[in-house]
Order: structure tokens, then sequence, then C-alpha cells
């Protein structure tokens, strides 16, 4: 018994290794993540609601037939400048009319619940996205993304980053005014 | 001309590793002394020219010679002279130079102060520890170089990365490196001890000071990263989850894991192979840190360029140090169980709950740290493993620790009378329950589970001084009688109340600065105040101001309370005019009850129509000051327990003498 545990620790360490040699292959790059490129479907995802949160789930179908395109914000709590570019967000969904979606990435619900009733929810619908696993289909290199879909579930345009500041905003809204969601002018 | 100095010197230091590594080993096993005491002249004859290498290299970087493609890269003739120097062990060619130099340091120590050990054991450590040397040297020599000439010569660096350009980071790196190579040693003693077939408890003594001595270094070096963080990235937090801070936590576990068992195997005879199973693991996760850091396996922001030829290489070395090593105790260990029995109350039990829950917590980190590569390799799926599973898993599995760590002590070996134990502590029970009601009233709100953990760290810390206070029988004889007590006190007892103490405080700088911590952002333009925790912050604007390599934005802020005037903050943001990117300064006010933290972003010039406004990040982290306290009184506590005569490096030099002299008289 004791000479099989002994065994233990080596057929352990050999089992690493194995899976070591692997990630050394120079063909894989652990830093690259499929990623949504713009004029492609938005990708299969099903996401279930903020928990102690009333707004509804989000998953793919629900990007779908739209008469508009819609907006989907990547965000979390902890993300220090979702927290800025909520004001923003907040702004087009109340004085445009935009319909704004959110995906909730790695964020727990508590945190998120608070974080929403403190800042207000814009939100037509939010889906929490713990693994993480919704954000690889999307292809995010962080938090905040913004998407905007069409009615047909094409991805049309991709914002990186806070919308924060006029240039950042005036180029979102440019999006916006090009995907025919708000009009010209304001 | 130097460079190639020190690269002929590096040349040189292999090769003596390399007699190292076969002769001593050999004279071992046939018995030829002059061939064993070889060990301590090619030890001693390593590090001078290792180190006569690692000199011309900071040369080369404090002199600025840009025809050293290490220098151009990571320096610059703008950085002030201590970061010229931090530079030379910036970039991965000279922190694997460093990380020999200690590998080398670690040997010549052993051959210097191990005139004390068996001459057998002390060869064929050395042996072992060359056994490295040559792995390391030759992985520098063949694939990372760090003195490579480049023509043409570049007229200026390319500056070392700003964010690197700190007083705390230029300490980080060598501090670490001490602790990860100090566990070598320890290593080398394990392997030795299995070649030899035989532990017996003064073996466990002399590793001990080694553990200790590493694992104090370890403490620092992490501390030191942490606080880095803290101060420097400008979020507020100490500790990622990162995989490459995760590579260096693991050993630190094991490690704290392995100086607790020792203990058992000086004291008590047992646990033999289970404290060279984990001598051995310790140096397995430092290799696999330097690994992970060097290969390009896992994504951090840590890692140094990717290079998967240095990566297959490095795999090699440690399949045949780990696996050599591990093979090789699958096929000694079963020889040599034993030792002393004991009951299931007792401080063996309690030792071996610690080093059975440190061992499972080393292993999920190590588990959650890998996980993203073994998905990817099983189902192609990528992920990525973040804090809320380390969180999740981490503290379920330290909180029952620290309850057993608090009762620990009281333990007797062998066997122990739980009753009279419970009896002593029931006081320091209640009134951690008393002080955590208190606290409750006070701070009304928080989560549940910062009140359960405020509770067993005050626990751990009312129980830990019980105990010194039981030692020296405080307020049960007159105050001198117990003073003198305490002098007479062993001084790792002494280490053992103050790190144990430590722990305690750093928990609760931990528990207070998560879940009591306020944060604000804010839009701010000349004149806005934000009011944060009882604070009224004035932002009164921001001026350029220079520095030797970089300009940077100063904001000034008035802090006030209820209208007085309390301090007044300059954070800064840097941009650095050669490397072309910035960073943030923050600026913190600290006092023991929390600090006031502030930082200022990038100038958000027309959000929201506030034209000329600034990004302002306060924070309020209550008791984030004992994080760095506790880490204080850890380091100090290892260090007043590696200074204890009994564990002093040359100790049990009386009986070795006696010894030596029987084999002369033969």
């Amino acid at each position: 018994m004791i000479r099989i545990l002994a065994f233990l620790p080596l057929a352990v360490a050999l089992i690493f290794g194995g899976f070591f040699l692997w990630g050394l292959d120079p063909e894989r790059d652990p830093s690259s993540i499929p990623s949504v490129l713009i004029s492609n479907p938005a990708p299969e995802f099903a996401l279930d609601a903020v928990a102690g949160l009333a707004t509804p789930a989000l998953s793919r179908a629900d990007l779908l037939g739209n008469p508009t395109p819609v907006v989907v914000n990547v965000f979390a709590s902890w993300c220090v400048p979702c927290r800025a570019e909520h004001a923003v967000l907040s702004g087009l969904v109340q004085r445009d009319g935009v319909r704004l979606f959110g995906i909730n990435y790695k964020d727990k619900p508590e945190d998120a619940v608070k974080w929403l009733n403190k800042l207000g929810n814009p939100y037509e619908r939010i889906g929490s996205d713990l693994s993480g696993r919704a954000g690889i289909e999307w292809g995010i290199s962080g938090v905040p993304e913004t998407f905007i879909v069409a009615g047909d579930g094409t991805v049309i345009y991709r914002y990186v980053g806070p919308i924060v500041g006029d240039k950042a905003v005036t180029k979102f809204r440019q999006a916006l005014v090009q995907a025919a969601v708000i009009k010209e002018a304001n | 001309m130097t460079p190639e100095l020190g690269h002929f010197s590096l040349a040189l230091a292999l090769a003596l590793a390399l007699v190292q590594s076969i002769l001593p080993m050999w004279g071992a096993a046939r018995g030829n002394r002059l061939w064993m005491r070889s060990a301590q002249a090619t030890a001693f004859g390593q590090v001078i020219f290792v180190g006569l290498s690692f000199a011309a290299l900071v040369r080369a970087f404090a002199v600025s010679d840009f025809t050293v493609l290490n220098v151009a890269e990571n320096s610059n003739s703008l950085q002030p002279m201590l970061f010229k120097v931090a530079a030379s062990w910036g970039s991965h060619e000279g922190s694997l130079l460093l990380w020999v130099l200690i590998l080398t340091i670690f040997g010549a120590g052993v051959a210097y102060f191990g005139s004390n050990l068996p001459e057998s054991l002390r060869a064929r450590t050395l042996s072992v520890q060359a056994w490295i040397s040559v792995g390391f040297l030759s992985f520098m020599l063949l694939t990372s170089n760090p003195f490579t000439r480049v023509f043409p010569v570049p007229l200026d660096g390319s500056d070392l990365n700003p964010l690197l350009q700190d007083v705390g980071l230029a300490m980080h790196p060598p501090l670490l490196y001490f602790g990860y190579v100090g566990f070598s040693i320890v290593f080398s003693f394990a392997v030795a001890a299995l070649i030899e077939g035989r532990v017996d408890t003064a073996w466990a003594r002399w590793v001990r000071p080694w553990t200790l001595a590493a694992w104090i270094s370890l403490t620092s070096g992490i501390a030191l990263g942490s606080w880095w963080a803290y101060y420097e990235l400008g979020w507020g937090g100490w500790w990622f989850w990162d995989p490459v801070e995760n590579v260096s936590f693991m050993p630190w576990l094991v490690g704290t894991a392995l100086l607790h068992s020792a203990i058992v195997t000086e004291k008590r005879d047992s646990f033999k192979s289970w404290t060279i199973l984990l001598a051995i693991l310790t140096f397995s996760l430092s290799l696999l840190g330097t690994f992970v850091v060097r290969s390009g396996l896992l994504t951090s922001v840590h890692a140094f360029a990717v290079d998967p030829e240095r990566g297959l290489y490095i795999l090699g070395l440690l399949a045949l140090s780990i696996g050599g090593s591990l093979a090789l105790f699958a096929w000694r260990a079963p020889m040599m169980e034993g030792g002393g029995l004991f009951k299931p109350i007792s401080r063996e039990a309690g030792l071996l709950v610690n080093n059975l829950i440190l061992a499972t917590t080393a292993g999920m980190v190590l588990f959650g740290t890998l996980y993203p590569l073994f998905l990817e390799a099983v189902t192609g799926d990528k992920i990525s493993v973040g804090p809320p599973f380390f969180n999740a898993a981490f503290i379920p599995l330290m909180l029952p620790l620290v309850v057993i760590m608090g009762l620990g002590p009281f333990l007797s070996w062998k066997r122990a009378d739980l009753n009279g134990v419970l009896q002593r502590v029931r006081f320091v029970a209640l009134l951690s329950i008393i002080a955590t009601a208190v606290l409750w009233y006070l701070a009304s709100g928080g989560p549940v589970l910062a009140y359960v953990s405020v509770l067993i760290a005050l626990w751990l810390l009312f129980a830990t001084l019980r105990e010194w206070a039981m030692r020296i029988r405080l307020f049960e004889v007159p105050i001198n009688e117990a003073l003198r007590r305490a002098r007479n006190m062993p001084r790792a007892a002494h280490g053992m109340t103050m790190a144990h103490a430590g722990v305690a405080v750093l928990m609760l700088g931990m528990i207070g600065s998560t879940a009591w911590k306020s944060e604000e952002i804010a839009f701010v333009k000349p004149g806005s105040a934000v009011s944060i925790a009882g604070f009224d912050v004035t932002f009164e604007g921001v001026e350029r101001v220079n520095g030797p390599n970089y300009f940077a934005d100063r904001g000034t802020l008035l802090v006030k309370r209820g209208g007085a005037y309390v301090t007044t903050l300059y954070p800064e943001r840097r941009s650095y005019l050669v490397a072309g990117t910035t960073t943030t300064e923050s600026a913190i006010r600290s006092t023991p009850v929390g600090d006031l933290y502030a930082s200022i972003g990038e100038p958000s010039l027309e959000s929201a129509g506030q034209s000329g406004a600034w990004t302002l990040r306060i924070l309020y982290e209550p008791l984030v000051g004992f994080i760095w306290l506790g880490s204080l009184l850890l380091v100090a506590g290892g260090c007043l327990s590696l200074s204890d005569r009994r564990l002093r490096v040359g100790a049990p030099r009386r009986k070795a003498a006696a010894a030596t002299t029987t084999v002369a008289a033969e």
C-alpha cells in the first residue's frame, strides 16, 4: 500500500508534465481568444438572469427579430470604467430610446444587484456570465465592451473599452446613426 | 570587455558545477574523503565566478553599455542609477543570472556552515545542488545569454518597463528568488537523504534553519510584491490571484507545511517520508513558478517574452529534477517509515491537520491556475479562472486551519488532554466573541462572513497571546519572575507566537480592507468635492511636473474632516518618454485605522459636458495597513526563530564534533 502511495506524486507529476508538453506547442497562443468579427452572426449563448434582479435573462434568441438594432454591453460591478460608462449608456437609453442588453461578466450576483440599485438599471435584459464562457464566445478582450447587433443577429459594430469622453461617445453615436438606431443631430 | 569576462566566468562556473555534480557523489559512494571534500572548493568557486559574472552584468547596466543587447532592451541613460541597477534583473536573462547566483550562494552556505554535517551527507547535498546549477547554467549559456552584443549599437536604450521603476519592485525579485531558490538547498538535502536512505532527527534539525531562511525571504518577497501592487497599480487591491502570484504562493503554502512537519520529524522522529516529499514538492513548485513565467504556458501580466524553445529546455530540466526526485522518492520512501506513535488529540495530530489543509490549499491553487490549460488540452474550450473561484475555495479551507492554529500550541506531544486545553481557552473564546459583538455593534453592516472571519482572527490572536502568557506564567507569578521566564524561553517559541499573531493581524487587515472598503469614482473639476468615509476631499487642480525620465500630471487634493484640515494628497499620472507608457502614482494617507487612497485617471475631457474634468478615484480601506504589519510580524517571527541558539546553523556542533573525532580515530 505504502509502495503504491509513494508512486502517486510521480504519477501526478508525469501527468502534469504531459499537459505542459502539449501546452508548449509553438502554434498555440494562450492569449488568443476566438473573437466575433464584425458582420458575422452573433455567437450562440444563453445566460441566466442575475439572481435577485427582476430583469429577465439574455440569450441569442433575444437579439433576433428586433425592428431596430440593439446594443449589447458587457459590464461588471468590479470594473471601474464601467461605472463611468454607465452614465453614458443610461443617457442613450433615456434620451435616445436605445434598447440596451447587458452581459454581467464574472460578477457576483449580489454585487451586481447592489451596483445596479445604486446607479440605476438601464438594461432591458441582463444575462449573468459567471464562468466567463459567453465573454469568450463574444471574443471580448476586457470589460467593458459594447456591440451593436442587427435584427437578423449580425454583429454590426464593436466598441472595445469604456464609451466615456466626447471622442468615444461621438464615435459610438455615429455608429448608432449608421445602424439607424438613432437619428443624426443631437 | 567586461561582458565577455562575465560570459567566460559563467562558462567556468558551469565547468566547476559539472565536477561538483559527479566527484563528491562518487566519493561519498566509495568513501573517498578527498573527493567528498572537493565539493567545498568547487561550491566556493561557483559562487565566485557566478558573482563575477553578475557584477559584470550590473556594471554593464550601471554604465549604460548599450552594446549589450540586454542593456539596450531594458535600460535607458535617463533612468536614475537605482533603476539602472535594478534593471539588471528586470529581464529574463538577468533574472535568471540572479537566480543562479542565489543558487550558488546557498550552495556555498552549506559548504561554509555545514562543518557539523556528516561528511557524506554534505558531499551528496552539494552534488545535488550542483546538478541544479548545471541545469540552469547550461540553460543560460545555450538559450539565454545575458551578455549578447548588439550591432549596430543603439544610441540609447528602450527603458525598463515603467511599472517596474519603483523602489519596492527593485527589491521584490531578489527577495522572492532568495525564497524560491532557498528551497533548492532543502530539496538537495532531501534528495541526498533519499540516496543515503537515512532520515533522522538530526537531518531534520539541519534542514530546518535553511527552510526557515528560505521561507522568511519568500514571505517578504510576496508581501513586498503585494504592497507594490497596492500602491502602484492604482486599483487599491493587494492580491489578484494572477497565475504568477499563484506560483509564488504555492511554494509558500507547501513551505509553511514543511516548516511544521520538519518539527515533528525533529522532535518525534515521525512524518519522515512526508517531510521529504514536502521538501521535494516545495522546490518543484518553485521551479514550476520559474517555468510558467518564462514559457508562455499561461497568460499573465508578469510574463517574460515568450519563447517555446526555452520552455522546452526548462520542461526538460523540470522533468529531470522533479520526475527524478519523485521517482527516487517512490523507490526509497517506503523503507523509512516508523517513528513515534500519537493519539488523535495531540500536537502531532494538530500539525498533521495543518499539513493536510496547507497541502490541499496548494493543490487547489495549482489546479485553479492550470485548469485553463487542462481544459483547453482535453476539450479545446478556453476559459479563465478568476478570483471568484479562488476566494470561494480558499476561504473555507483557511478558516478551519486558523481555528486549529489557535489551539495547536496548547496541545502536548503524543497525547494531549483535550478537557484541560478547552478549559484554558474558554475565556479566549468568550473574549473573541465579545470583541466581535462590539465590532458588530460599532460597524453595523457588512457581510456575515466578514464577522465570522473577524471572530476567528481574534480567536487566533487571543489564543496565541494566551499560550505565550501561559508559558511565562504571566499574572500567576510575580512580574519579575514572568519576565525571567520570558527571557529564558527559547527564541523559537517567541518566534512562533509572533508569527502566529502575525497571521491574525494579517487576516484582520485582509478582512477589513475587503469587507468595509468604500470607494468613490468621480469626474472632478478644480473646486469640486467628494466625500468618503467621513472625509471631505476637495480637488484643487492638476499641474505638470517633470521627473528624470518622465513628466507627470500631479493632482492636489485637500482632505478635511469635519471642517478641520487633515492632509494634502498628491496623486500623479506619469508619462514615460522613452517607453511611451503611463503609470499611476497613487497618494495614500496611512493610519493604523485605515488608508485613504487616491489616484487620478486620464483627463476625461468632454464627458457629460464637464470640460477639463479628471477621473478621480478615492478609496477608504479600513485596516489595510494590518496586512503589511502582519507580514512584518511573520518575517520578524521567522527571523527570531532563526536566531535561536538551538536552530542556529552551527548548533549541533558539539555532538557532530564528537562524532568526527571518533571517525578520525578509527
